[in-house]
């Protein structure tokens, strides 16, 4: 897996290994936001593997998204380290605010849409080197140094969740690996989670006080997110695919 | 058994001189433009994240349906038996190849990181169609390699007809394989179709025989071999029947699109919007690249002179590439349908159509992998006799020609 040819910088591919192989990342994590009571299990040691015990979700009311705030976006960007270079057609986006009009009633929702971490992934199945792979823990990711750039995952994936790197890259972070000629999206945090933290996304709408964004553990049924599907339900994007994604919404 | 001669070209003559100028400036001109899309990056192309699939594909794609489809001539005479063909065997698997070259150095090319391409063929995704098409295309040069190999080696000659059946089988799988890169994205409104497969099939037999007979014409003109009315007239109404296929499939494809109602809406965007997509699909695919030529053909009178033969295949080329361009660009610019019902609008171009117009660069690339299609074939028929001394067919002693 290591490629010497790779744009990356060595600490990065280090640090990549590391949470590809499901290392723990939590010495480079300083996120503790700490108030949160259903907030993932503690930290994965370095010797633990990933494991298919969880299933990483998210739950999102759609309802408490408020139509003008991007504080989600904001976040991941930032997290991530993504910039735009004033070219939308062509810039990077993991999470997007889409607005939604129900054309008899007029009723308005707002909602972020990113990378649904399908069960059955499409981008996965067709990826040609396996690059597209999806973690035990149902998170779903691109390994820069086997990436090819055929961007087949971007035709298959039925979310256009995934954006492909157009140009040269400046000032990465250690912890989200990119590389120009590649293609990514939405990592859920892993590198948050692998520390026992919550996704960037959902920390940054908490910080607005519109908590609109749940993130947890779907196979436990005690944690807040499977509770709240079970006594609200929600609806999953295009769930007549067969996708099965982690990614819930409710009020669409 | 007498075996028809075959004879290299002299190859010293300006034309022939010319014609490899003009064919490496072109290829020259296509490296150049995969080295300036890959140093700066994608965003100098028109491709973007909503269309992520641009002229290129479509150049490669054409290449690679038209590559299975020109071993033809050779499945005819070998697999079919039919000995009127067996002068134009070698011609035809040497171009399946080079077009089948041609198209996959366009598709490497045009990958974000080419330099990878070790890894493409050495770590594989079982489950990805497009793995196996990797598969299907490196199998495809090796098998039909054999195949020309056993057919001009007078030792090997008695085996050729084997080599010629599994190529025969091999490139039926090969074509089948590559529309199922499009029949297998469920996610998108307008490819997701069984029919796929045949179509690419039918598109594959019609261009590739279409480029061949333009070879075949060309070389037989450049070398002063008379081309015998009769085969002319063959490859004509074997022209006819492959164009009829294509018209054929595709009505099946967007009538059944059209019947589901889950399709319907893309299927009005291709058809019947008026866009750029809906008259490169009736005016370039439907009308200049079908009916047209099969009028051509299907007239005795034109039928049987060269030059309307010719325009005949001239047309066919320009409407498989508007077709290819239909299917791959017009696919993607039309949105993907998440939420079924709703208006949807965002920053990132949800709900509306995309946008695209190819740029220099990205044309001359697909060119370029025509260019280098055209330079392998050139450089062949100078070292390898693969052009036949006459297209009379061989006849062994005592056996009837059969009649066609
Ligand atoms: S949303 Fe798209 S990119 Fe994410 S796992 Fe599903 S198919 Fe893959
Ligand atoms: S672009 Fe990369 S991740 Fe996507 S299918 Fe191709 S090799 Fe796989």
């Amino acid at each position: 897996m290591s490629d010497t040819k790779s744009s990356t910088p060595g600490a990065v591919n280090e640090n990549r290994r590391r949470w590809l192989q499901g290392g723990a990342a939590a010495a480079m994590i300083t996120v503790a936001p700490g108030v949160l009571l259903w907030r993932s299990p503690a930290a994965r040691e370095a010797d633990q593997a990933v494991t298919s015990a969880v299933r990483w979700g998210l739950l999102i009311y759609t309802s408490r998204c408020e139509e003008n705030c991007s504080a989600c976006v904001d976040g991941c960007n930032q997290e991530h380290g993504l910039k735009g270079h004033g070219r939308p057609q062509t810039d990077a986006q993991w999470i997007r605010k889409i607005t939604l009009r129900d054309p008899t009633s007029g009723h308005v929702r707002s909602l972020p849409v990113m990378c649904q971490h399908c069960e059955h992934p499409p981008c996965v199945d067709v990826c040609p080197t396996g690059a597209s792979f999806k973690r035990a823990d149902g998170i779903v990711l691109v390994d820069k140094h086997i990436c090819i750039g055929c961007r087949y995952c971007m035709m298959a994936c039925p979310y256009k969740a995934r954006s492909f790197v157009h140009e040269e890259l400046t000032d990465q972070k250690p912890h989200s690996p990119r590389g120009k000629g590649t293609v990514e999206s939405c990592t859920l945090c892993v590198h948050r989670i692998d520390a026992g933290g919550i996704p960037a996304c959902v920390e940054a709408c908490e910080r607005t006080g519109h908590q609109a964004l749940v993130f947890g553990d779907l196979n436990d049924p005690d944690s807040l997110i499977s509770t709240k599907l079970r006594e609200l339900g929600a609806t999953q994007i295009r769930d007549d695919l067969g996708t099965n994604p982690g990614v819930y919404y409710r009020g669409i | 058994m007498s075996i028809t001669k075959f004879r290299t070209i002299e190859g010293r003559s300006p034309g022939y001189l010319a014609l490899l100028g003009a064919l490496g400036a072109l290829l020259l001109a296509g490296l150049g433009s995969a080295w300036y899309m890959e140093h700066n990056g994608h965003y100098v192309t028109g491709m973007s994240n909503q269309i992520v699939w641009g002229m290129p594909h479509v150049f490669a794609v054409f290449l690679i349906v038209a590559a299975s489809g020109a071993l033809n001539a050779a499945s005819i005479g070998s697999v079919f038996g039919k000995l009127e063909y067996k002068p134009l065997a070698p011609l035809s698997a040497l171009l399946a190849m080079a077009l089948l070259a041609g198209g996959l150095a366009v598709l490497v090319l045009d990958l974000g990181r080419p330099d990878r391409l070790i890894v493409a063929m050495t770590t594989y995704n079982f489950k990805s169609i497009f793995a196996w098409n990797i598969f299907l295309y490196v199998g495809f040069l090796a098998i039909v390699a054999v195949y020309l190999w056993w057919m001009m080696e007078r030792r090997m000659y008695r085996y050729h007809r084997i080599a010629g059946f599994v190529a025969f089988i091999w490139r039926l799988t090969l074509t089948t394989g590559t529309g199922s890169i499009f029949g297998f994205l469920v996610a998108r409104e307008a490819y997701d179709a069984a029919v796929m497969a045949p179509l690419f099939i039918a598109m594959s037999l019609s261009f590739g025989l279409a480029i061949f007979i333009l070879v075949l014409d060309f070389s037989c003109q450049r070398t002063h071999l008379p081309i015998n009315h009769e085969m002319l007239q063959r490859l004509a109404r074997l022209l006819a029947i492959f164009i009829a296929a294509v018209l054929y499939f595709t009505a099946v494809q967007h009538l059944t699109n059209l019947y589901a109602a889950e399709h319907q809406n893309v299927e009005h965007f291709i058809l019947f919007s008026g866009n750029k997509y809906s008259q490169l699909f009736w005016i370039g695919q439907v009308l200049f690249g079908g009916f047209i030529p099969l009028l051509i053909l299907l007239h005795p009178d034109y039928r049987a002179t060269r030059a309307w033969v010719t325009i005949a295949s001239v047309l066919v080329i320009i409407g498989g590439l508007c077709q290819i361009y239909v299917i791959i660009i017009g696919g993607q610019a039309y949105p993907l349908e998440m939420f079924p019902g709703k208006e949807v609008s965002s920053g990132f171009f949800d709900g509306e159509v995309s946008t695209y117009s190819a740029t220099l660069p990205e044309f001359l690339l697909g060119l370029g992998g025509v260019a280098l299609s055209l330079l392998i074939l050139s450089l062949a028929v100078r070292v390898l006799p693969l052009l036949p001394q006459c297209l009379e067919p061989p006849r062994p002693a005592g056996e009837e020609t059969p009649a066609s």
